[in-house]
């Protein structure tokens, strides 16, 4: 009896765990319908989900008018030159924070996360003219440096709350064997933080990677990612859906891909010292 | 050796110097099909200035005002041909960010520009963009559904007469809604139907010092007019629709009539993607009890910011994309039907294009009604058709349009969104320091 409970159970759960999955998933997989569909097709009523005229057109379509090579390039170059930027920075901070904590390390930390609290518009026109001045308007490296200061607080935080959980007596030991700073840190410290590390990595490239609000307000032709892409593609005047549809399938297409490769490794990294 | 390698490195940075002599102009561009067509359409002009090398940058309506009026602003750079609305060219003019276009060629035929649209792109006479595609405003109906209902729609409609035909054309058991209008909030939304609504019952925004006018019995008759027609004859949901909701409700049969942008004509009669393409009449924007038909009127321009380096080349392509030979370039490639319309007389007195596009004479017919320097019966300190031209209207229209939606949507009653409109506007316009 009590082990059919169990199996009911069971199934119950997996149920709903799939139906959440589902719903979840839902909105990516009818982006991906609608970019097969006409655009007429896209906004019928009823909608229509899988009985249709399936058609490339779009695709073609937003083929020949974009350079969708020149804007993945940009978005790779741009996610993950900030993300290893980001992590440079951020090891040597967060170990400080873990290992040898002040008073004030608290402190610190909230008023990293405090930056992240202020609207992104309203540092606009500072940033807008110092890139200006500086000649990094339309430019990878703008953006590179820029997307590696707006993620570097929840880097920062990642890593220290990864870094609390290794014992410093490791550290300790490396120190008493001779092992220099630097040493310390990237031969014992960083291997233990592997899984830490790397879900840090993988998910601030994909917050790099969608980020698009300094992405679209401080490029132009050059170092448009695919962010630009995808807004080139909405229309006030005239139907659109499904070339939207189509650009975007295009769009998340590599980091939906790298994420599930690379899923395994991102939820250890996020369960990493959930269960203790 | 040393001379030797100098003189060849001096050699070579000379070549390149040449090479690279060639320019590059950058051009924002807003997703549209007349202007996604002219980028198809560059090698003709790249052909005839082989000096000049072309970059777009095709961005979101909304998008693409955020980010020029950054760049304008700031004398950024990024740009050299903005394509910007007549909202922004008489703000921007007069604050100096754009160049005068007074170097389009003598092929470009400055007077052959629609007067109405001529105007609302200069400031003290001086063109300050070169108008792409203009619209106006008007009504769209089905004419099997009005025979049907037994009603007739004049050329030039009452508002009580659409309102008749509405409610005799629906029938909301086969999903057939009399009437679809824009109520999705926004200034460029519903704003544009409701300002446009408001001139057509005498309502006007502010009076003569900038006071706020919601207040007033014209703005409460014009808004009780549109929730109360909505309601009984307008499609469920309707404070969600903007112009393309609209659009694809038309074309798939739902709605009767429809008064929008003098554009989506093109798209209703294109049998590829609308399902009564042969069966659409119209008409003028409809009046209220005055003799104004709502002075909608919109065009995208080519504007020069006033930061480019590269005026002269800017210049150049200004005038290649607007000037009639374009007009023609496109009717060779892919037909009278889609040149871009709206912007001078000689499209409209083209046999040809009458032909290819049925709606041209009520197009120009709107276009010709729309007087955007008077833009209501009463005096007004402002210019402007379905808008209001000054630099608050983006932040006003939009608070406001919310407020109308509301009222809609039925949250709030149409004196409470009047009501907050007032208090709104009038906060808004004292802090900007239009009254005091």
């Amino acid at each position: 009896m009590a082990r059919s409970v169990t199996t009911q159970r069971k199934l119950i759960f997996t149920i709903i765990g799939w139906s959440i999955g589902f719903l979840i998933f839902f909105p990516i997989l009818w982006t991906f319908l609608t970019s097969f569909k006409t655009e007429g097709t896209a906004v019928a009523t009823p909608p229509q989900f899988l009985f249709f005229d399936w058609t490339l057109e779009n695709y073609h379509e937003v083929q020949s008018r974009s350079d969708y090579g020149k804007h993945v390039m940009n978005s790779i170059v741009i996610s993950v030159g900030s993300t290893l930027l980001g992590l440079a920075l951020a090891i040597p901070a967060a170990w400080a924070m873990a290992f040898s904590p002040t008073k004030r390390t608290k402190d610190i930390l909230m008023w990293m996360l405090s930056t992240k609290m202020m609207p992104s518009v309203g540092v606009l026109v500072p940033l807008y003219l110092i890139f200006r001045d500086w000649g990094l308007l339309d430019s990878r490296l703008g953006l590179v440096a820029v997307l590696t200061m707006i993620n570097l607080p929840i880097i920062v935080w990642m890593l220290y709350t990864y870094f609390k959980e290794i014992p410093g007596e490791i550290l300790e030991a490396a120190r008493m064997d001779g092992a220099s700073l630097m040493k310390e840190i990237i031969y014992v410290l960083t291997p233990m933080a592997v899984p830490g590390i790397a879900s840090t990595m993988l998910l601030n490239i994909i917050l790099a990677w969608n980020e698009a609000f300094w992405t679209l307000n401080l490029t132009a032709a050059n170092a448009a990612p695919l962010t630009a892409f995808i807004a080139s593609y909405s229309s006030p005047e005239g139907l659109f859906w499904a070339k939207l549809s189509a650009a975007s399938t295009m769009a998340i297409a590599p980091i939906l891909i790298m994420g599930w490769f690379s899923q395994k490794q991102l939820v250890r990294g996020l369960t990493f010292g959930a269960v203790k | 050796m040393f001379k030797r390698t100098l003189l060849l490195g001096a050699v070579s940075v000379a070549a390149m110097v040449s090479f690279a002599h060639a320019e590059t102009l950058t051009i924002a561009t807003v997703n549209n099909g007349d202007m996604v067509r002219m980028q198809k359409l560059t090698d003709d002009f790249t052909k005839k200035n082989p000096d000049i090398k072309l970059e777009w940058v095709t961005l979101e309506e909304n998008v693409l005002r955020q980010r020029v009026t950054t760049d304008i602003a700031t004398k950024g750079g990024q740009y050299d041909v903005m394509t910007i609305g007549t909202y922004e060219v008489p703000i921007w003019a007069k604050q100096g960010w754009l160049l005068p276009l007074d170097g389009l060629g003598a092929d470009y035929d400055k007077a052959d520009l629609l007067p109405s649209i001529s105007d609302a792109v200069s400031v003290d006479g001086k063109l300050y963009a070169s108008p792409f595609y203009g619209e106006s405003a008007m009504v769209m109906y089905r004419k099997d559904l009005a025979e049907k209902a037994g009603v007739t729609i004049p050329e030039k409609p009452t508002w009580d007469q659409i309102a008749e035909a509405a409610k005799k054309m629906t029938d909301k058991s086969t999903e057939t809604y009399g009437i679809c209008l824009r109520g999705k909030a926004g200034w460029g939304e519903n704003m544009a139907l409701l300002t446009a609504t408001a001139n057509s019952f005498g309502a006007r925004w502010f009076d003569e010092k900038w006071a706020p006018q919601f207040d007033q019995p014209e703005w409460k008759k014009a808004l009780t007019f549109y929730v109360d027609l909505m309601k009984e004859a307008g499609p469920a949901g309707a404070s969600s629709n903007g112009f393309n909701e609209n659009l694809a409700l038309f074309q798939t049969g739902k709605c009767g009539i429809w008064i929008d942008a003098t554009v989506a004509a093109s798209f209703v009669t294109n049998p590829k993607e609308s399902k009564v393409a042969d069966k659409v009449g119209y008409a003028l924007f409809p009046t209220g009890g005055v003799e104004n038909h709502g002075n909608w009127l919109w065009a995208w321009n080519l504007g020069i910011p006033a930061g480019t380096q590269k005026a002269e080349a800017a210049q150049k392509f200004v005038s290649w994309a607007t000037d009639k030979a374009y007009t023609e370039l496109v009717a060779s490639k892919e037909g009278w039907a889609n040149v871009p319309p709206g912007t001078r007389t000689s499209l409209y007195a083209n046999p040809e294009y009458q032909k290819a596009a049925p709606f041209a004479k009520i197009t120009l017919d709107a276009m010709t009604a729309a007087n955007t320097s008077k833009p209501t019966i009463k005096p007004v300190p402002y210019t402007g058709g379905q808008f209001v031209a000054i630099p608050e209207f983006q932040g006003l229209g939009t608070a406001v349009g919310q407020q109308f939606s509301a009222a809609l949507a039925g949250s709030v009653t149409v004196d409470q969104a009047l009501q907050s409109a007032q208090a709104l506007t009038t906060r808004e316009m004292t802090k900007g320091g239009y009254i005091k």
